[in-house]
């Protein structure tokens, strides 16, 4: 942790300035909620959701990564975090017996969530990188759904005598004292619980760390440059499908981590849970926390997040009101006659507005 | 083989042999036979829709050639990519800017230095001490680079914020970032004020004597091509018309037709 | 003959996403926008009929028509409240709106006719005929000719009517079309309400075959026909119409042949490939940057 404040003290401008406040944001947010509960004041709703939330902040970050800075739309960030999760279970569970303390075991099954979504992300972006606007949109949809249709079809069981893989039908036996890692489509089960929110938030700053280290850099500048115009990018030199790639790979290895942390939040976790609504979502948070953006991506996560436990109290009614509230928001961001109009509304009392 | 075997001691930094492009049955360009020396200031002319930039962009392998050889720095060309174009040392700008609009001037110069000074992703993200070296002399270099240009002042702009004659200057500081032998600059004063293109006439000269390189421009500005370049090409419905010094192609009665008309 | 009767069911499965795939594929090609809550128009068109069949006992050609204009009114409705306003915003926040409108319609439906499934009522002939060995439904030969019927219709009025002819000429150039005097708004709004006036047929046919109705019941046909019409190349109708057909037939010799439990993916696999090998989808057009 010392290093950072050397970092920050070489760049003053506005940018750098942005990302101090991310970092900021989060060191604060994660004390007022230890303040919470370590004086019992925040409900058990509440503590239930704060590892979830840092996943998928952590996941958001990526995505913005990818969306907000490669400017490429991505629709199955869902299947990388699925894959962080399910392998961050595997790994867990394989290691139960040898490393019995539960943190380094949570931070080994990060690390190896990160590198299989990161293969997958790479072996996924040969093709996908290829492919241009909405059409890569759809193919990253699409993997999406095979991802997820390969974790409903997969059995991974480990006993005395090792590991047992099977695809679409269960065909081993285990042996007494044996345990069923991934199950099919009922996913893992019984999975033991190490995940913890102090981790969640040192993972959100580790995201925060590789995607602003990565953005004011020289790849972090190409990035962008093949962003803003593929042609020019090119003639100064700027190997497209390679830039694009890393967002891609990096991207897909936050998702991961977030979803080995996600996996080992939860006792069960089945291979649905990680859909196409999971992706859109994600993109959702993304899109309403601003393109690049990634305090803006962290608010609008935990907002979203928060916004329909908040409205528990109209019960039926709360993802209704969800739904027109992620459309206004739209619509009053992005149409000028309706954004005049709001800030109009707010004259006067408060600054900024919407 | 009509060969211009009237090559000099020195041996041309470009090497156009019989270059052609077809698209569909359209010959956009054919025959075309020309040389850039080192430290030249060559113009390519000719009325609109001659082939000019189809010459750049087949120049940057932005299109492939149909026929001919491309020869740049004694070495063929024929395979590589824009990307190893620009790495092999030519660079280049657009008619229709193209320029990284949502970066601020000095990062658009910056990405230029993206293969002159490299380092890894992992060094970016560990920030290891070779990336604040890097940085620094990236950021020296560009810097260095927006003062030629006169652009020091706009450097944190959003380039798209830049006014046009100065998005155009971008464009060359950040072609020049590459670090190239040979600058290709395509109508480099247009939309400029004569004042402006008196400007960059100058620029474009205090750039070729101090980096040593060859430059060759597509340019309608009469004014600007007589003024600064040693030899000029005469494209005409992609064919060359006629190539020589300035006073040569002024008073070229084929060169005038094309222009005027019959 | 197995082989036939799965590809007669695979040509029926694909005749219901080519449809909904046809109303996908004309809302891009003329709104360049991925209306995410086309699915969801599926869902509405079915709990109307569904209501129309049994709580109004309609009969059913009536059933079809009232679902068919509801979706229509609810369709330009949509355009108008959600993207209209967003004609010149970036097209991440249409996707995102579009979204939105998807969440509102799958919730609304959940609080006005709760989120448990109702069985569709068998309104279509359940026989069969004998095709050699193969038996075929009923169902499945209708649901086959209306996807024709539709094909032909659509194309007819694209080609030969002068609204056609604007929407070709809004595909082709917005800004242009509207110096030549075309009302793009209006030729939007059309657009929008042939692709959800299709929807509603759509779901009648997909709740005859699957008969369960329920809030959700629409995303993953949507996903599917989105698929399909991108298969085909995002914004051409025959290539909609081609997608749709493909991809019903991938799916049912899928599952009969390989894995029901892969079907999904291998539906998936294939429109991967096809994109690698065509980038813009079978009929799609090739996008030339001019440097």
């Amino acid at each position: 942790m010392k290093e950072k404040s050397s970092i920050f003290s070489r760049f003053g401008d506005k940018q750098h300035r942005g990302r101090l406040m991310s970092f900021v944001l989060v060191i604060i947010a994660y004390i007022a909620v230890e303040v919470l509960v370590k004086t019992g004041n925040l409900g058990s709703m509440f503590s239930s959701l704060l590892v979830p939330i840092t996943c998928y902040v952590v996941a958001a970050i990526g995505l913005n990564l990818n969306v907000g800075i490669s400017g490429e739309l991505n629709l199955g960030q869902a299947g990388f975090m699925s894959v962080g999760a399910f392998c961050g279970i595997c790994v867990s569970g394989i290691l139960a017996g040898s490393v019995t303390a539960g943190i380094p075991r949570l931070i080994i099954a990060i690390i190896c969530g990160a590198v299989l979504a990161a293969v997958f992300g790479f072996l996924i972006g040969i093709p996908v990188l290829k492919l241009q606007g909405d059409y890569l949109a759809i193919v990253t949809l699409a993997f999406g759904q095979i991802i997820k249709s390969i974790f409903m079809n997969a059995y991974i069981g480990i006993d005395t005598d090792g590991l047992h893989f099977s695809f679409v039908e269960s065909t081993f036996k285990l042996q007494p004292g044996g345990k069923m890692l991934l199950n099919g489509p009922m996913g893992a089960t019984g999975t033991q619980k190490i995940a913890n929110f102090t981790i969640g938030t040192i993972l959100v700053i580790v995201a925060l760390f590789v995607v602003y280290n990565l953005m004011f850099s020289r790849s972090g500048r190409a990035i962008m440059a093949a962003r803003d115009n593929r042609i020019a990018a090119e003639s100064v030199g700027i190997p497209i499908s390679r830039t694009k790639m890393l967002a891609f790979v990096t991207s897909a290895a936050l998702a991961g981590a977030a979803g080995a942390l996600y996996g080992l939040n939860y006792s069960t976790l089945v291979p649905n849970k990680f859909d196409f609504n999971t992706s859109i979502l994600i993109l959702v948070y993304v899109v309403l926390g601003g393109l690049g953006n990634m305090t803006g991506t962290i608010i609008s996560t935990v907002v979203l997040i928060l916004l329909p436990e908040l409205l528990r109290s109209l019960q039926d009614y709360r993802m209704l009101i969800y739904a027109v509230v992620l459309i206004v928001i739209m619509l009053v961001t992005n149409n000028e006659w309706l954004m005049t109009k709001w800030k109009s509304l707010f004259a006067g009392k408060a600054k900024g507005g919407a | 083989m009509a060969d211009n075997t009237d090559k000099s001691v020195k041996a041309p930094v470009l090497d156009v042999q019989e270059l052609g492009i077809d698209f569909g049955g359209l010959t956009a360009v054919n025959d075309l036979n020309m040389q850039v020396y080192d430290g030249e200031i060559v113009g390519l002319i000719g009325p609109n829709g001659a082939g000019k930039t189809t010459v750049f962009n087949l120049l940057t392998k932005v299109y492939k050639p149909t026929r001919g050889k491309i020869y740049f720095d004694g070495k063929d060309t024929a395979g590589k990519s824009v990307v190893d174009i620009n790495k092999a040392g030519i660079a280049r700008t657009f008619q229709n800017i193209r320029l990284f609009g949502n970066l601020t001037v000095l990062d658009n110069v910056k990405t230029g230095f993206h293969n002159v000074i490299p380092y890894s992703p992992i060094t970016a993200i560990l920030r290891l001490p070779k990336y604040f070296s890097s940085e620094k002399e990236i950021n020296e270099k560009a810097m260095d680079l927006l003062k030629i240009m006169e652009l020091d002042k706009y450097a944190d702009y959003k380039a798209s914020n830049l006014p046009y004659g100065a998005q155009r200057r971008l464009e060359i500081a950040r072609a020049l970032a590459t670090n190239p032998k040979l600058l290709l600059l395509d109508e480099p004063a247009a939309g400029m004020n004569p004042q402006e293109t008196a400007e960059l006439m100058d620029m474009i000269r205090f750039v070729r004597d101090h980096f040593k390189i060859a430059v060759l421009l597509i340019e309608h500005d009469m004014k600007l091509v007589m003024g600064i370049c040693e030899r000029i090409t005469v494209l005409n419905y992609g064919m060359m018309l006629a190539q020589g010094t300035p006073e040569e192609i002024q008073s070229n009665p084929e060169v005038i037709k094309a222009y005027l008309g019959d | 003959m197995q082989f036939l009767s799965y590809l007669i069911n695979g040509l029926g499965l694909g005749s219901v996403y080519a449809i909904i795939a046809l109303g996908y594929t004309m809302v891009y090609g003329i709104a360049k926008m991925l209306n995410f809550a086309h699915g969801d128009i599926i869902m509405v068109g079915a709990y109307i009929a569904f209501f129309a069949l049994t709580k109004y006992a309609l009969p059913f050609p009536l059933a079809v028509l009232t679902a068919v204009v509801v979706c229509t009114v609810l369709g330009v409705l949509i355009e108008r409240l959600a993207y209209k306003p967003l004609r010149q915003a970036p097209s991440l926040a249409v996707l995102i709106t579009a979204i939105g409108v998807s969440y509102f319609l799958q919730n609304g439906a959940q609080i006005l006719w709760s989120s448990s499934s109702k069985v569709f009522p068998s309104a279509i002939s359940t026989g069969s005929i004998s095709l050699g060995s193969a038996s075929v439904s009923y169902l499945t030969l209708i649901t086959i000719a209306t996807c024709i019927a539709v094909m032909i219709c659509l194309t007819l009025f694209i080609n030969r009517t002068k609204t056609g002819s604007a929407m070709r000429a809004c595909s082709e150039d917005k800004g242009a079309s509207m110096l030549m005097g075309i009302n793009v708004n209006m030729i939007i709004s059309i657009t929008f309400a042939i692709g959800s006036g299709l929807a509603a047929i759509a779901s009648v046919l997909l709740a005859s075959t699957y008969p369960s109705v329920y809030p959700t019941m629409g995303s993953m046909p949507g996903i599917k026909a989105f698929t399909a019409a991108v298969f085909g190349g995002i914004g051409s109708i025959p290539g909609a119409f081609i997608g749709g057909l493909l991809l019903g037939i991938i799916e049912i010799f899928a599952k009969a042949y390989i894995s029901t439990q892969l079907s999904d993916a291998i539906v998936f696999g294939v429109l991967i490939v096809i994109l690698l090998i065509k980038p813009t989808g079978l009929l799609g057009k090739k996008i030339n940057v001019k440097v």
